[in-house]
């Protein structure tokens, strides 16, 4: 940088050169920027951007390609585990990974996630539950907590008419096939930490061969959930964690 | 030796596809095509040359699976057959939105619905107008033989990655379930990474050796932008049609009647010009190879000669369109079809050629 606005030697922090200098289109307050920044620091400390391939999904972080600085392909929605049980089997010295929101994992592609988890495939699931469909404006996803409002449950979720919020990682623990399953958020430093090492243990399975690794961030979609970015985590803290409670749900 | 074996169109198509360096294969049970997946699994290629083979949850994780491999500018194909390719149709779409070379096969089979198991022709239109959504094409191959079942594999790799465009093998249940004596091709080794690095640089591996990032996408929200891509598309469309239309015509230099018919029909109809001939009428056959690009000049050169045109498929009549759009009403031009998993007899095309008269 030409004018550094932070004197050097009060820099604490810098962004990874995975990292590119796009624009996030993300709102501020969303989970998303901070969860590329943890995925980009991995693969950089672990030496991974030559071999690095990740599938976006369809949903806020279809352009995540725009931010990470790593090879992409961009799957339809809730195919991403379909494209990256090929890429891997047909590229085994890669590191392979898909990035999906919960309306792309655990709606439209909950085949396709429980059978590559189910496989074993040797790829690592990131997955954003932030209980709401960003993209297309806030409707309800499986994931959306009874009682909670979106756009097409605009009285509150109703588990008559809509069913019960799907806990799919518990589901996906279940399988054989996968051997980590983990449930942390961004919302902290703390939390940011331990979802580090959660995606970084998750990569590091992958290239092990222990088979499917998955790291859900209970995440905020401020704009969705019409909240202030502040508001929006302690309404995640106080609504979203006793129903999806943080820890690890697997690990062998 | 010559490597001539006997086999069904489905194991042909399996065992070329071993042999022409094909990398994977991703699939789902469906009549009548299964032949295709069993053979490999049975075959176990990823013993001899590498290649996967995976049987998919659904026909819909296996074109996305080839969605992954062809990514990678690997050299990857699925079978199905009418309602599965249906749902391959999400794919297909994208497969041809982000200009993804592989292979697809359709075993056709009579619909509408769950329809029957017994050989159609009745996906024309879904494999040569589009069948998913916004404007594309396929190559689309329609082998008549077994021989061409086996032969079209590398052929439909090789113009899909030619072109950058999703190549299909429109076939139905007769050629893929009937026995022939065919040649298998020579063994071709698969492609190295290096190799695949040179020819499809936009291909994904990891950013080796330091190149800059590739994505595969066929996602653009500028509409300048994304009317530039589908153009630059069509212009690959034109290209395809000016130099890969294929076809094949069995005694057509003095045909009076011209039969126009694909696949399993084509087969019937060079024995119905047989028999017209020995009644002493002067019919032709010409059969279309490539479904799209059609040989519409083809056809349009012999409006000038025959009297009459005749499409024979198993269907009510989507191939005609295409006729007709070549004749542009110069010659008078009927379809006679089957439908359901009736398959036509010689002699039931010669007396619908007559009632042209």
């Amino acid at each position: 940088m030409n004018n550094p606005i932070i004197a050097p030697e009060n820099l604490v922090y810098e962004k990874s050169k995975l990292i590119k200098d796009n624009v996030m289109h993300y709102c501020p307050g969303c989970s998303h920027g901070t969860v590329h920044h943890i995925i980009a620091e991995v693969i950089e400390e672990m030496g991974m951007e030559d071999k690095a391939m990740g599938v976006a999904p369809v949903g806020c972080a279809v352009f995540i390609y725009k931010y990470i600085d790593v090879d992409f392909a961009e799957s339809a929605h809730g195919r991403a585990p379909a494209l990256a049980t090929a890429m891997k089997r047909l590229r085994p010295d890669k590191l392979v990974f898909t990035y999906q929101g919960d309306g792309d994992l655990a709606a439209i592609g909950t085949a396709e996630t429980i059978h590559a988890c189910n496989r074993g495939e040797n790829i690592a699931i990131i997955f954003i539950n932030n209980g709401i469909y960003g993209m297309t404006g806030g409707q309800m996803a499986p994931t959306t907590l009874n009682a909670m409002k979106t756009s097409t449950c605009p009285y509150g979720r109703n588990v008559a008419l809509n069913g019960y919020p799907l806990k799919i990682t518990n589901l996906l623990a279940e399988l054989e096939g996968t051997c980590y399953v983990t449930r942390q958020s961004v919302h902290t430093a703390v939390a940011v930490k331990k979802t580090k090492k959660a995606i970084r243990k998750a990569f590091e399975n992958s290239m092990e061969g222990k088979g499917t690794s998955i790291v859900e961030v209970v995440s905020t979609c401020n704009s969705g959930w019409k909240m202030s970015p502040v508001q929006a985590n302690r309404w995640m803290v106080e609504n979203m964690f006793p129903f999806f409670p943080l820890g690890d749900l697997k690990d062998k | 030796m010559e490597d001539i074996h006997l086999m069904k169109g489905n194991e042909a198509i399996a065992h070329a596809a071993i042999r022409c360096g094909c990398d994977g294969y991703f699939g789902y049970p469906i009549t009548p095509q299964s032949e295709i997946l069993e053979t490999l699994m049975e075959e176990q290629p990823w013993d001899s040359t590498g290649m996967v083979c995976l049987q998919a949850e659904s026909e819909v994780a296996a074109i996305n699976m080839v969605f992954g491999g062809a990514s990678c500018g690997k050299k990857v194909m699925t079978s199905s057959s009418s309602p599965g390719v249906s749902l391959k149709q999400e794919g297909i779409s994208y497969l041809c939105g982000a200009d993804l070379p592989c292979l697809i096969v359709n075993v056709m089979r009579g619909g509408p619905g769950l329809g029957t198991i017994q050989p159609s022709q009745s996906d024309y239109f879904q494999s040569t107008k589009g069948g998913g959504h916004g404007d594309y094409h396929l190559i689309v191959l329609a082998p008549n033989s077994v021989q061409e079942m086996a032969d079209f594999v590398d052929l439909g790799f090789d113009l899909s990655f030619k072109y950058r465009i999703p190549a299909l093998i429109l076939t139905d249940g007769v050629i893929g379930q009937m026995m022939e004596k065919l040649r298998l091709p020579a063994f071709k080794p698969r492609a190295t990474d290096e190799e695949i690095a040179a020819k499809c640089p936009w291909s994904l591996s990891g950013r080796t050796n330091k190149r800059p990032q590739n994505i595969i996408s066929s996602l653009e929200l500028d509409p300048a932008i994304m009317e530039k891509r589908n153009l630059e598309r069509h212009e690959r469309y034109r290209k395809v049609e000016a130099a890969e239309v294929r076809y094949d015509t069995f005694m057509c230099d003095d045909a009076e009647f011209l039969i126009v018919a694909f696949g399993c029909a084509a087969r019937i109809c060079q024995k119905s010009v047989e028999l017209l001939r020995e009644q002493g009428i002067k019919a032709g056959l010409l059969r279309p190879i490539t479904l799209w690009p059609f040989p519409y000049k083809a056809i349009e050169g012999y409006c000038r000669q025959v009297r009459s045109i005749l499409t024979v498929e198993l269907n009510a009549g989507q191939m005609v369109e295409d006729v007709r759009l070549a004749v542009e009403g110069k010659v008078p031009v009927s379809h006679y079809g089957r439908m359901g998993g009736i398959v036509p007899a010689p002699e039931e095309i010669v007396e619908a050629l007559k009632k042209n008269f």
